[in-house]
């Protein structure tokens, strides 16, 4: 995605869940590890409870339900 | 049986006719076959609408949009005949659905999305829970090969809708699709990471391999998808359904793929699911936001046709959950599956 004056990168911020930017992100963690997604839209995880930080896994749900398998 | 994966170049040739399950069936695969092509006799009125022998004659019309059969002339596709025969099949299905997924007191899109972010309290008799605590290796190879029959050509009949949204939906829908076929690299389309699981699990990874094997519970819900993805006039329910698997993908997708490391499965089939753990956290916001929210926003009436779409992918999936988990508890297995 386009990061330009005329077209600046959007990032939605939720009260509950993830912070949504457009990819590709390169997050740079508190110990300067630094992690890469070329995702059209990266998930930022920013209740701390994800497995695979710093990116979200829906670990902020209270509860998570069954069925399906993946899209 | 062989289980490699077949070569590259085979592994997308149109698959063998299925065998017939019933009348119903067998009329369709003779049509297919020829020569001669024979009438379709209309479909009995006392044949189970989510039974073996109706399901898969759906299924096999819906293929023609796919990949087609061996020796099935292409051009079959769009058969008057074949066609005025799948509108019936498909009106005993839709009928069905409606009365098993009553609308009343439904709640609006968005209600049911949160619901299914919320799990039953104790034991729900999740099948992916199953898996993960006690599933074996036998059965994670059972559950991937009836899987295939979706993930084989996983976000295809979700394509379909793309010509039917517009703006907002559109352009959120397209990029999720994108993210499913690979983002601009094919051995990143999430059809062929899940070939790379079957080959970890000496599964055949052959197109259709396993439609004979696959009970009426399992080709169900990948007829619901082609019903929607076909239709014009179920796009709202096609978006409902594709946010209800986006929604509930990634924590059962990370259950699977702790389920697949306990038994020991090689990195490619955990792979299939931790890419899902992600991608789903992702994708399920943008379809929340941006495809159910710009849908409605353009055309609100759709709204009950999206909670539809969310509920029917529920109860049909519950119904393959319950058909796979009673063989499992009682340790028989759900197909027959070589080594
Ligand atoms: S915000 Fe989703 S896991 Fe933290
Ligand atoms: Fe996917
Ligand atoms: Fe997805």
């Amino acid at each position: 995605m386009p990061n330009t004056p005329e077209r600046p990168r959007r990032v939605r911020v939720q009260r509950n869940g993830p912070l949504l930017v457009e990819g590709p992100v390169e997050v740079v963690g508190e110990d300067g590890e630094v992690t890469v997604s070329n995702r059209f839209t990266v998930a930022v995880c920013t209740c701390r409870r994800s497995r695979t930080l710093p990116w979200c896994d829906t670990s902020h749900r209270c509860r998570d339900r069954h069925r399906a398998g993946p899209a | 049986m062989t289980n490699l994966r077949a070569p590259r170049g085979t592994r997308h040739l149109p698959p063998p006719l299925p065998e017939p399950r019933g009348t119903v069936s067998a009329a369709v695969v003779a049509a297919l076959r020829g020569p001669g092509r024979p009438g379709l006799p209309p479909v009995p009125a006392d044949c189970a609408v989510y039974g073996d022998d109706l399901q898969l004659a759906l299924y096999i019309l819906y293929e023609l949009h796919y990949r087609g059969f061996e020796g099935v002339p292409e051009r079959l596709e769009w058969d008057g005949g074949l066609l005025t025969h799948r509108a019936a099949i498909e009106d005993r299905f839709l009928d069905a659905l409606r009365t098993d997924v009553p609308p009343d007191g439904a709640g609006t899109a968005g209600e049911a999305l949160d619901a299914l972010q919320i799990e039953p309290v104790g034991d729900d008799g999740g099948l992916s829970y199953f898996l993960r605590n006690e599933g074996t290796f036998e059965q994670l190879r059972e559950y991937a090969a009836l899987r295939s029959l979706y993930h084989l050509k996983e976000a295809d009949p979700h394509a379909w809708v793309i010509p039917r949204l517009h703006g907002r939906a559109k352009a959120a829908m397209v990029a999720v699709e994108f993210d499913e076929f690979g983002a601009g690299r094919a051995d990143e389309i999430h059809a062929e990471l899940f070939a790379d699981l079957m080959e970890d699990l000496r599964l055949d990874t052959a197109y259709g391999h396993y439609v004979d094997a696959a009970p009426a519970e399992a080709l169900a819900p990948v007829n619901l998808m082609s019903l929607f993805g076909l239709h014009r006039a179920l796009r709202g329910a096609l978006v409902g359904h594709f946010a209800a698997v986006e929604v509930t993908s990634s924590p059962a997708s990370r259950r699977l793929a702790e389920a697949l490391r306990r038994v020991g499965a090689g990195p490619a089939a955990v792979r299939f699911y931790t890419e899902h753990v992600e991608a789903d956290a992702v994708h399920e916001q943008v379809v929340r936001h941006d495809v159910v929210g710009g849908l409605l926003e353009s055309e609100p009436r759709l709204d009950a046709d999206v909670v539809f779409g969310i509920r029917a992918t529920g109860y049909l999936e519950d119904r393959l959950a319950t058909r796979l988990l009673g063989a499992w508890r009682d340790g028989c297995p759900v197909l027959p599956l070589g080594r």
